[in-house]
């Protein structure tokens, strides 16, 4: 799954600055050069601070995500309806911890250990998708996630295959992989509900309605309040802008949707003839950015299952480091 | 094994009706896959590290698995997960008992893949062909939880003060459900005397040995012997399975003509 670089405010900045004076001009035009070739830029390059920055958030955002993301669905492992959909479910879940892992490690290249991401996440400083933070009510909200938020995560995430930092690149091809699975077992469960009972139909359209809109906002702010977006894209961090991508998602899912006779719970959804594209309605940016500073309506009850996770198994991973230490110890003795 | 016909819903009648001491030892078999399995999905999500999580669910996916393949040898392994109740199920008590702390959830798993390695290396050269590509194919990822459970309660037992008395906890929590693995009754028995079934006690000493290994490795005492709790053969269980069901069966028992 994929979190979109966020903002805690439309039009404020995070943290990106424009290249400041106080870097070598000619590094960063050799820099920008070797970006505009398409050239991947390894740990070990010289980089502006500011590309730094943005790419260690970025890519502890999509980390968080990934980890945060187990929880929603872990919520529904132990009840799942068959032993097929458990098993689906627990080799997805373990993909994403995978996924966490892999980018922690990128993220690790640029010299952010993973204990402080994992403190910044704890203590709120850092974000992760604001689509975690809806709540998973019933077994259809599981076929959801798996159709249109991990959808929505592969149409982010294909591009980022040819991000400009290797490390989150090639991180990116594996999980591309296995997300495109996480997508269509999504879909074949919701095409099972679908075609199901009533109450199945009932369950499928009820979670269709509720996660279509957040999915929507993964692809992040519009792009007139995405501040980061031109200097991403010209570090090829990003490639295409948030509404871009967002177009392209309705325009695949909208008939995917039709397919499995489930109602776009959009009444201003209409095809274009002359953009070749739907046209949509108006997201609800106010609800968005609530989301994002933390005002979710599960935002409180995720956190708190990292914190504990986090702190009341804190003894295994002391146990851990003195074991290591006391072998280290015996080896050297 | 014959494909038969069978009465819809008839999930007390094994398909293979001739053999109802294979259906049985096979259920056994796969209760206790599917139990533990359910058991260590609980902890998605919070385990103390993402390495962790990822261990944990990788143990729950393989015994999932190894559930709907020996459920499957007994009937239809969706209506015999789903459909059973408490006096139903036939695995053995060690598998249901609570996670508990993470040193509680090691140390049971410890003692039950110990235990189900050395009869799957033997189930796999069994005489019955389907039973023992089964355990031909489980055996591998349980040599994995094994190794796995044996090196953190390693860790765990030789790690801190704190995680020593935990592992203590654990063990001493644990303990009293070993004996059971071992328990040979009339079933067992004539599962054993037809040659489908590993008779357990033939490598209990084997098992005691690894598992006193372990514990010497981990620097923890051998918990002293306690009064056996047995019956999950029998469907007699502890309190707490009734409330896994409750959780597991959920979803097929509200919509029992839904298909997922």
């Amino acid at each position: 799954m994929y979190t979109t670089d966020l903002t805690k405010q439309p039009g404020k900045p995070d943290n990106v600055k424009p290249i400041g004076p106080a870097e070598d001009s000619a590094l960063v035009a050799a820099f920008e050069a070797r970006v505009a070739a398409d050239e991947f830029i390894e740990p070990k390059d010289w980089m502006p601070e500011a590309y730094r920055r943005t790419l260690v958030r970025q890519i502890s955002q999509h980390a968080h995500s990934e980890i945060v993301g187990m929880l929603p669905e872990g919520n529904w492992i132990t009840r799942a309806p068959s032993l097929r959909r458990k098993a689906i479910l627990l080799a997805k879940v373990q993909d994403e911890a995978g996924h966490g892992l892999y980018l922690y490690c990128a993220a690790e290249t640029l010299g952010t250990s993973r204990e402080e991401m994992i403190e910044a996440l704890h203590s709120g400083k850092a974000k992760y998708s604001t689509i975690f933070n809806y709540p998973t009510l019933t077994w259809a909200d599981i076929a959801a996630i798996g159709w249109l938020v991990d959808g929505a995560a592969i149409m982010n995430q294909v591009p980022l295959q040819r991000t400009s930092y290797g490390p989150y690149a090639r991180a990116m091809v594996r999980i591309c992989k296995e997300e495109s699975f996480h997508q269509r077992q999504g879909y074949e469960a919701m095409m099972e509900l679908a075609n199901g009972t009533p109450e199945q139909k009932r369950m499928a359209q009820d979670a269709f309605n509720r996660w279509w809109w957040p999915s929507l906002m993964m692809f992040g702010p519009p792009d007139e309040n995405s501040p980061n977006t031109a200097q991403s894209l010209r570090w090829r961090i990003k490639r295409e802008t948030n509404d871009e991508l967002r177009q392209k998602f309705v325009d695949i899912t909208v008939p995917q949707a039709e397919y499995l006779g489930l109602t776009v719970p959009d009444p201003d959804l209409k095809w274009n003839e002359d953009k070749g594209g739907y046209d949509f309605g108006e997201i609800d940016w106010d609800e968005f950015y609530a989301v994002v500073r933390g005002e979710g309506p599960v935002a409180r009850e995720r956190m708190t299952a990292r914190r504990e996770a986090w702190e009341s198994n804190a003894w295994v991973r002391e146990a851990a480091a003195a074991h290591e230490a006391k072998r280290r110890e015996r080896v050297a003795a | 094994m014959a494909e038969q016909a069978r009465p819809h819903g008839a999930f007390d009648a094994p398909s293979d009706a001739h053999d109802p001491i294979r259906a049985g030892y096979v259920l056994r078999l796969g209760d206790d896959s599917l139990i533990l399995g359910q058991r260590l999905s609980e902890w998605c999500g919070h385990a103390p590290s993402v390495e962790v999580d990822l261990s944990l669910s990788n143990l729950a996916l393989d015994l999932v698995g190894q559930a709907t393949l020996l459920l499957g040898a007994a009937g239809d392994a969706d209506t015999l997960a789903f459909k059973r109740d408490v006096l139903d199920f036939r695995n053995c008590l060690l598998v249901e008992q609570p996670n508990g702390d993470f040193a509680r959830t090691m140390v049971r798993q410890l003692l039950f893949s110990t235990w189900q390695h050395l009869l799957y290396q033997r189930l796999a050269v069994g005489t019955d062909e389907q039973l023992a590509g089964i355990a031909a194919k489980a055996v591998k990822e349980v040599a994995y939880h094994r190794e796995l459970a044996g090196e953190w309660v390693v860790r765990l037992g030789d790690g801190t003060e704190e995680s020593a008395r935990r592992t203590a906890d654990g063990l001493d929590w644990c303990w009293r459900f070993v004996p059971e693995l071992f328990e040979v009754d009339a079933e067992l028995e004539e599962a054993c005397r037809c040659g489908l079934a590993v008779d357990p006690r033939s490598f209990e000493e084997e098992y005691r040995a690894s598992i006193a290994a372990v514990l010497q490795e981990a620097k923890m005492a051998q918990p002293a012997d306690q009064r056996p709790i047995l019956g999950g053969r029998r469907g007699h269980h502890s309190e707490h399975l009734g409330h896994l069901l409750a959780i597991m069966q959920y979803l097929p028992r509200t919509y029992p003509d839904a298909k997922w």
